[in-house]
């Protein structure tokens, strides 16, 4: 076995320093009963050569977007990645390394996350930031619980403009803690503003927006955040496409108190799902409520700068039933793409991102719009996706298939309200001649 | 070194992107002004300093591919580079996780070969792929059994958990509202069956045990512990962390566990990143099928689809299917291995964390002198007496160019030292490793400042960028970001 | 390892010196010790009524947490905020400038039940076995 170093004769030497004839006899605490008596029933071995083919053979039976072009966002974004992020994500010091338990023999790591906090930081306008969590959604449900935590209220109220499954996951967690979730609304596009100020209550732990919203629609969020913060509720955003921090606005500075968010955008595959990364930010204050790793800067003995995990008494290996968060494993190699993405970019670059995204999204809906078959769904201000309405919402998206385009995202399947609507998205991925070939298919669809 | 803010340039930039081709409008009539931004402060550098700085970083930095790293609990064994390669073919790197299911067909195949194999190895009847890392893997496992209790009308608060479990169990418990009960450890190491009887009631709705245990010792009484709480209408949990002793030997399903999560990137070789991504799988027994997360996986003839259709189910813990990314470099793994390679593995585990017990246990105190599985826990006690803690020793082996174990855990050992060495180290390694560490238990007799100072710097003729840092400055006065306007050096 | 002869002690580690109706409370020199460099403290608030036993601070250091437990009934009237700056004032001086909060006693009867130095000596010796 090619990952196995020993041979018979170390493992001869071995046994014979343990003054024992069999491996077997290692195995003797466990009873005879449940020692299998046969192989597992699973595929045998493969070689190398085997291996590759076989995965390769499965892999092309998948779709992809280097031989498709893409209208699909709802979540998960098609980005450029330059090619110096697969490249250095491939320093194997990086990818084979644990969790830096040991600081001093893993600053290269412990420093890039410093980095990545710092950079969160930047963008959300908040004031500290955690080395990521598994995912968007589930960084939504730890906030959720956070803000439990900090009042003590066990309702939280939620829009519905949130991506459905950030709900779903919202509401796994919820049901688990016995927390109540009440949801909100949405008016012409964006969360209901009349809805929410009569459901907030001095039960409200917490309001939960996401911006852009799920519709790719901007939030009154000024407003929000007055309603929630005149009831003591904490105001939590999501932000499950940052690059439109490039451009928008950071929701510290429109008094948001825990900024949580999906990090895919920035430099980490579309990889049919996963592994992504969740961010999560707050205020100085609520610094000792937040889950997940932290690390901090420090110096030693001889006064030399480094980094260390901190603040470690919040969390499950010390604090145990009383921690903040079950979280240990967490996003770090994911977080390591986002910062080597965002400091590559810098601030004109990501701003350059979004602007592209912004003017193709808008170019492509202008387009559309024209059609008689497709008609604008809502006229809020938009970021990178927008709904349109048509007649028949899977008849459009099966001839697009045929011309190797994976199209919109049929709400239907969400929003069961919203039939034959779709929700397109663009990048700075979607040249113009492909948003024109799009848009010259769906022209001729009767 | 200097952070990548310090080396920041105005006018540079790591990137170029084309020019806009489609006809532009002014962004604030997209966009209302009051919702733009006024400033953003990312840092300006060049490609070429972006690659020297995290290439330069990577250097400050021990991995598997450094060199060897014993840390208990954790299976650092090599992962495998073409799982790398594998994972980056188009088909599974860049599919849009909404796309039609027609068109992902090789994802959702691999998924659903890949639960009937976890399914397989633990004696399961059903897994799933979503949670993103062991902890959340535990989670769903808890919220599963509520959601069990709860549709058989039965009131359970309590969960109960050894002394020597990881911090994660009563976590995660909390996390579903349960109250802890935290049951002794009896002087072999193992479950105090008296004891579990004791705390076992009508109120339990689980058991969490580890097995092999953190001590790295099989629970010997498994199948009267699975009994006992099963007669009183409690489900067993095993948190499947150590599942790397036991592959091909023997099944946590066959021995009476209900619920297991695995940790893909502990015993399945998929690399752990410093940190994640990992993934937990989670699997059942039958009785638990239908309240696992949705979707699940779905084969009519050679057709995969996504079930949603699934009312008891928890609902959703991950936006999408799971960290899809590693399930494809565990699943190339397991298909490396097969039957025979796999069992190969737990049993070339478990002999060379017996290797190096044997090697150790006259320098350093073994608090359970017993075979072990795939790892085991020794105590600093005898250096403590010199006044070399623990940490110092664990310092002092990056010194000899080493990782650390895991130490100060688990809890019931003081000064402890957990070591497990992984299959995937040759004698050699083990070897040098011991004599270092023996080379430490006497510096400790004769020369305790030199492992009371350490790890001792590069420039000082050690290995590490740095000395032993500073953990209780970096607690009382947290620095968590780089501040421009901030003029401390640090 | 100091154990004050004029206070009294709590079996989880607390120390309480009562003047008049007001009992200053602490952690003990052992506790301190045990639980290496405090770095954070997190206060009771002011004002609190709390009975005998009840977690009212939690006390942490790099490596541990505890609870601080109220050795007596009562209402806080007064905390030490010294501690938000310097948490390591409970190691330098856990009898001292290390006190953590001052409580209004409610019945002065329950410190009856609370242990005297050399019990609470004899409670740590036993502990440790």
């Amino acid at each position: 076995m090619r990952f196995i170093p020993n041979t018979d004769q170390d493992r001869k030497e071995i046994l014979e320093f343990l003054g024992i004839k069999s491996i077997k006899e290692l195995f003797k605490n466990i009873p005879e009963e449940l020692l299998l008596k046969k192989n597992l029933k699973i595929p045998k071995g493969f070689s190398e050569i085997e291996l590759v083919r076989e995965m390769r053979f499965l892999s092309e039976k998948n779709a992809d977007l280097e031989h498709y072009s893409c209208f699909l966002g709802a979540g998960a974004y098609h980005h450029f990645i330059p090619a110096i992020i697969p490249h250095l994500m491939g320093r194997s010091e990086f990818y084979t390394s644990y969790t830096p338990y040991q600081p001093e023999a893993s600053q290269g790591l412990l420093q890039t996350i410093y980095e990545f906090q710092t950079l969160i930081c930047e963008l959300t306008g908040m004031d500290v930031a955690n080395a990521s969590m598994y995912d968007g959604a589930s960084a939504l449900a730890e906030a959720m619980i956070m803000a439990f935590h900090i009042t003590g209220r066990k309702e939280v109220i939620i829009s519905r403009t949130i991506h459905p499954e950030y709900r779903e996951v919202v509401k796994t967690y919820a049901q688990a803690k016995n927390l109540k979730i009440i949801e909100i609304e949405y008016e012409n596009g964006i969360t209901s503003l009349e809805e929410l100020k009569r459901k907030v209550s001095d039960k409200t732990a917490a309001v939960l927006i996401q911006n852009p919203n799920f519709f790719g629609s901007l939030e009154d969020i000024k407003e929000i955040e007055r309603i929630a913060h005149k009831n003591k509720s904490l105001f939590i955003v999501a932000i499950v496409e940052p690059t439109s921090l490039g451009l928008l606005k950071p929701p510290g500075e429109l008094g948001a108190d825990i900024v949580v968010g999906e990090g895919q955008s920035f430099g980490n595959p579309i990889s049919f799902g996963g592994p992504y990364l969740g961010f999560m930010a707050t205020k100085d204050k609520y610094m000792r409520k937040l889950p997940g790793r932290l690390v901090g800067a420090t110096k030693d003995s001889k006064g030399r700068r480094g980094y260390i995990l901190t603040l470690q008494a919040r969390e499950q290996h010390i604090r145990r039933e009383k921690a903040t968060s079950n979280i240990c494993t967490n996003e770090a190699l994911c977080a390591l793409a986002a910062t080597i993405y965002l400091v590559s970019l810098g601030k004109e670059g990501l701003r350059r991102v979004a602007e592209l995204s912004l003017q193709k999204a808008h170019y492509a809906f202008e387009k559309i719009k024209e059609i008689d078959e497709f008609e604008a769904a809502f006229a809020s201000p938009f970021y990178n996706e927008f709904i349109v309405e048509c007649r028949d919402a899977q008849g459009v998206n099966r001839v697009l298939l045929k011309e190797k385009i994976i199209g919109p995202l049929e709400l239907e399947k969400y929003y069961p309200e919203l039939k034959n609507h779709l929700l397109f998205c663009a990048t700075e991925m979607n040249s113009k001649e492909e948003i024109d070939g799009l848009v010259n298919i769906l022209r001729k669809i009767k | 070194m200097k952070l990548i803010f310090e080396k920041s340039k105005p006018g540079r930039m790591g990137i170029s992107l084309p020019d806009c081709d489609v006809p532009e409008k002014k962004i604030e009539e997209l966009i209302p002004k009051n919702s733009l931004r006024s400033k953003l402060n990312l840092p300006e550098v060049s490609e070429v300093e972006v690659v020297r700085h995290y290439t330069k970083l990577s250097t400050q930095n021990y991995g598997v591919d450094t060199g060897f790293y014993p840390l208990g609990s954790c299976t650092m064994k090599y992962n495998p580079k073409v799982n790398e390669e594998i994972a980056k073919f188009p088909g599974f790197k860049s599919s849009h996780p909404l796309q039609d299911e027609g068109l992902s067909q090789g994802a959702l195949e691999l998924m659903y070969h890949l639960e009937k194999i976890l399914s397989e190895i633990t004696g399961m009847d059903g897994f799933t792929l979503q949670p993103a890392a062991g902890a959340q893997g535990e989670l769903t496992g808890l919220m599963m059994v509520k959601a069990c209790f709860e549709q058989k009308r039965e009131k359970r608060t309590k969960i109960i958990v050894s002394d020597s479990s990881h911090g994660t169990n009563p976590a995660s418990a909390s996390l579903c509202g349960y109250e802890s009960i935290t049951i002794k450890s009896n002087e072999r190491g193992t479950v105090d069956l008296e004891g579990l009887k004791r705390a076992l009631n009508e109120d339990v709705a689980c058991i969490i045990l580890t097995n092999p245990n953190t001590l790295g010792l099989f629970e010997e009484e498994i199948l009267e512990i699975t009994a006992i709480a099963h007669k009183k209408g409690a489900l067993v949990y095993c948190d499947g962390a150590n599942m790397n002793a036991f592959l091909g030997i023997a099944r946590p399903g066959d021995m009476g566990f209900d619920i297991i999560h695995l940790n893909l990137h502990k015993t399945f070789s998929t690399p752990h990143g410093g940190g994640g991504p990992g993934s937990g799988p989670v699997g059942v027994k039958k009785s638990l099928v239908p309240f696992l997360p949705k979707p699940t996986i779905k084969r009519e003839k050679d057709k995969y689809s996504l079930d949603y259709d699934k009312p008891l189910s928890i609902g959703k813990i991950k936006a999408f299917y799971g960290n899809f990314g590693v399930m494809v470099k565990a699943y190339a793994y397991l298909r490396a291995l097969g039957p025979e390679g796999l069992r190969g593995v737990a049993e070339n585990a478990v002999l060379n964390a017996n290797y190096l017990m044997k090697k150790l246990k006259s320098y350093y105190y073994l608090p359970f002198d017993r075979t072990c599985m795939h790892e085991f826990v020794l105590s600093g006690k005898k250096q403590l007496e010199k006044g070399v803690h623990t940490n110092d020793i664990a310092k002092r082996l990056l010194d000899y160019g080493f990782h650390a174990p895991t130490v100060y855990f688990p809890l019931i050992v003081s000064e402890a030292i957990m070591v497990e060495p992984t299959e995937t180290e040759p004698k050699e390694i083990l070897d040098e490793f011991a004599s270092a560490m023996i080379e430490i238990a006497q510096e400790a007799k004769e020369n305790p400042e030199i492992v009371k100072t350490a790890p001792h710097p590069t420039t000082e003729g050690g290995r590490t960028p740095v000395g032993r840092l500073d953990a209780v400055a970096a607690a009382r006065k947290p620095n968590l970001r780089w501040k421009k306007l901030d003029k401390r050096e640090i | 390892m100091k154990i004050p002869k004029e206070l009294k002690y709590a079996k989880t580690h607390e120390w309480i010196k009562v003047e008049k109706e007001i009992g200053t409370a602490g952690i003990t020199d052992y506790a301190q010790e045990q639980l290496t460099d405090v770095v954070f403290v997190e206060l009771p608030q002011i004002g609190k009524v709390v009975s005998k036993g009840e977690a009212v601070a939690v006390v942490e250091s790099v490596k541990s947490v505890s609870d601080i437990y109220a050795p007596a009934s009562g209402e806080m009237v007064e905390v030490n905020k010294a501690l938000e700056n310097k948490p390591g004032l409970i190691n330098e001086e856990p009898y001292g400038k290390g006190w953590i909060f001052k409580i209004k006693i409610k019945n002065p009867k329950e410190l009856d039940s609370l242990l005297s130095a050399e019990e609470y000596e004899k409670s740590i010796k036993e502990g440790e076995k």
